[in-house]
């Protein structure tokens, strides 16, 4: 897999070109900055009303040998969650727009960009999003005393590595798509994952089965990883989650560029 | 051919499963030559030009492009390529200025350049005034010419137009063809595909025509005339009780070299229209109307292709 990704000598400058087209697009009016701040507000709106709201009848939690506010504990999550969603809808509703109806790919591709340049220019442009909402997040949770200032610095390059992940299956994903019909699926998955993966109670208080299935579940490694660095806890474990993250960028950027390929270069 | 091809294929196929597109085909195209496709929807045109275009795959044979293999250097001989699709895809969330400007980023033009060269072939494609507009707004031979003048922002050696002007009024396709006419002046290689014949002859110095996948007849616009039509055509309608112009196809026969019946009149090739048609008159027929026409591309393209319909 690596070698394809070597072997298609990907340049920089014609990734830059397909970056600097949504750069471009931000230029052209108010509907796309809409979009933008309306995924930022998803979950803080969930921090505030969940995390602070029902936080007050839960009371303290005990996690790990550590007990904490109940919105220490859904914070991180909240913040997995929107790095999440900033690159999914990214790589999701206006890629696929763009590859299906708008032809903008089918444009680029006349030019010496290849498919692969395509898929990493965009998930760039999708983590860029992403870590915009996240690093803003950040600011909040630590002027809300839910995270420290150093540790938030260190979780912001994790949530990085969601946005990757997640923009990459979203491209894979939105190359299989047949219509917006489709997309009614993957709300329903994505929000399946948003309250099934450890979000709002501790993944071990689930019965076993489900317990072992969200482990197979990509977002619960994602809130794993970053609440964890959000509650100042390095320990080896987190090499998985990191590992599991980094698989599903390649694997879903790989899957993409050849998809791609497949369909428009025919 | 003196000068090495631009283009250059021999047995050139592409097949989409059991389907053949094209089945076959040489080509030649010089340097600053004007070379046309033309053929009935279906013909394999735009398949050829997706080849040469290097986003298709040839399925088999041989295809040179600037002396490069479309598989090995698909991006070296994109980079020297101007392509004018059949369907434009302009970026509707960018201006008419950024639709160039972006487009010349993808070709690794520095900012400055890109912008130079864009302001540049606004000018020349008369959209300068509407650079800091929105693309929808603009009509189709506008966006047309924009399309055109993407295709030029890498100042390429070749420039491949998919049926440039299809869909466009009359004036917006002579405003169109007379800007194609300069590129040629200036030496730029066109390639492009019609199933008009006026734009054949217009625009072309010389072309194939393609059906089914194959090439059937190839030459100047004037050489193909001659070679399978007949230097003017008799056009007659009849009024009177046979209502399909097949009746009258024996009555014609020996007036021209061949006669075509159509529903609505008949077709009479022959090497002098007048000398025809007091022929006509003289064994006794009154057509309604006569017309006498200098032979066209379309004459010869619905002798070599037919006139059963292709969608």
């Amino acid at each position: 897999m690596m070698t394809t990704f070597v072997a298609a000598r990907v340049s920089p400058g014609r990734v830059g070109a397909v970056v600097g087209r949504n750069v471009g697009a931000l230029r052209s009016g108010p509907a796309y900055w809409l979009v933008l701040l309306s995924g930022f507000f998803e979950p803080l709106l969930y921090l505030l009303s969940i995390g602070l709201g029902v936080g007050v009848l839960v009371g303290n939690l005990a996690v790990g040998g550590r007990t904490m506010a109940y919105a220490t504990f859904v914070a991180p999550a909240m913040l997995a969650v929107s790095a999440m969603s900033g690159a999914l809808s990214e790589t999701t509703f206006n890629f696929f727009f763009k590859l299906k109806y708008m032809k903008t790919f089918e444009a680029v591709l006349a030019t010496p960009v290849r498919p692969i340049e395509i898929a990493f220019g965009e998930l760039i442009w999708a983590v860029v999003r992403g870590s915009l909402y996240t690093a803003i997040f950040l600011v909040i949770m630590v002027v809300l005393g839910l995270t420290s200032a150093g540790w938030a610095l260190v979780a912001f390059p994790a949530t990085v590595l969601i946005g990757l992940a997640f923009g990459a299956a979203g491209m894979a994903i939105s190359t299989m798509m047949r219509g917006w019909q489709d997309f009614d699926l993957l709300t329903t998955g994505q929000f399946a994952l948003f309250l099934f993966s450890g979000t709002f109670s501790p993944v071990r208080d689930y019965p076993v089965g489900l317990e072992l299935l969200v482990q197979v579940t990509p977002l619960y490694h994602a809130v794993e990883l970053v609440r964890a660095l959000c509650l100042g806890v390095v320990e080896s474990a987190l090499l998985g989650h990191v590992a599991y993250l980094v698989v599903m960028a390649v694997a879903g950027l790989w899957f993409a560029a050849r998809r791609m390929e497949r369909k428009l270069c025919v | 051919m003196a000068e090495h091809p631009l283009i250059f294929a021999r047995g050139l196929v592409k097949r989409f499963g059991d389907f053949t597109a094209v089945g076959g085909i040489d080509l030649d195209v010089a340097p600053g030559e004007a070379f046309g496709f033309l053929g009935p929807n279906g013909a394999g045109k735009s398949s050829t030009m997706r080849m040469i275009g290097c986003v298709s795959t040839p399925t088999a044979g041989e295809l040179r492009i600037l002396g490069m293999d479309p598989v090995r250097d698909g991006a070296q001989i994109r980079a020297r390529l101007g392509v004018c699709p059949q369907l434009d895809n302009l970026d509707p969330d960018l201006t008419v200025r950024e639709n160039l400007t972006t487009y010349a980023r993808y070709f690794g033009l520095s900012r400055a350049e890109s912008r130079r060269r864009a302001d540049e072939l606004l000018e020349f494609v008369q959209l300068a005034d509407r650079a800091g507009g929105k693309v929808e707004p603009l009509s189709g031979g506008m966006k047309r010419r924009l399309t055109i003048a993407r295709a030029m922002v890498n100042d390429p050696d070749i420039v491949l137009l998919d049926e440039p002007t299809t869909g466009l009024d009359p004036q917006a396709r002579h405003l169109l063809w007379e800007r194609l006419f300069r590129l040629k002046q200036r030496g730029v290689t066109l390639v492009l595909t019609t199933h008009y014949m006026d734009e054949a002859e217009q625009l072309c110095d010389r072309l194939v025509v393609m059906d089914g996948g194959r090439i059937v007849a190839q030459g100047s616009p004037r050489a193909l005339i001659e070679s399978y039509s007949t230097p003017e055509v008799l056009e007659l309608r009849f009024s009177d009780g046979l209502d399909s112009g097949a009746g009258y196809a024996a009555k014609l026969d020996g007036v021209g070299e061949r006669v075509d019946p159509l529903p609505d009149r008949v077709l009479v090739y022959v090497n002098n229209g007048d000398v025809a048609l007091s022929e006509v008159h003289r064994r006794g027929l009154t057509p309604s109307s006569a017309l006498v026409r200098r032979s066209t591309l379309e004459d010869v393209f619905l002798h070599l292709t037919g006139r059963t319909l292709v969608d």
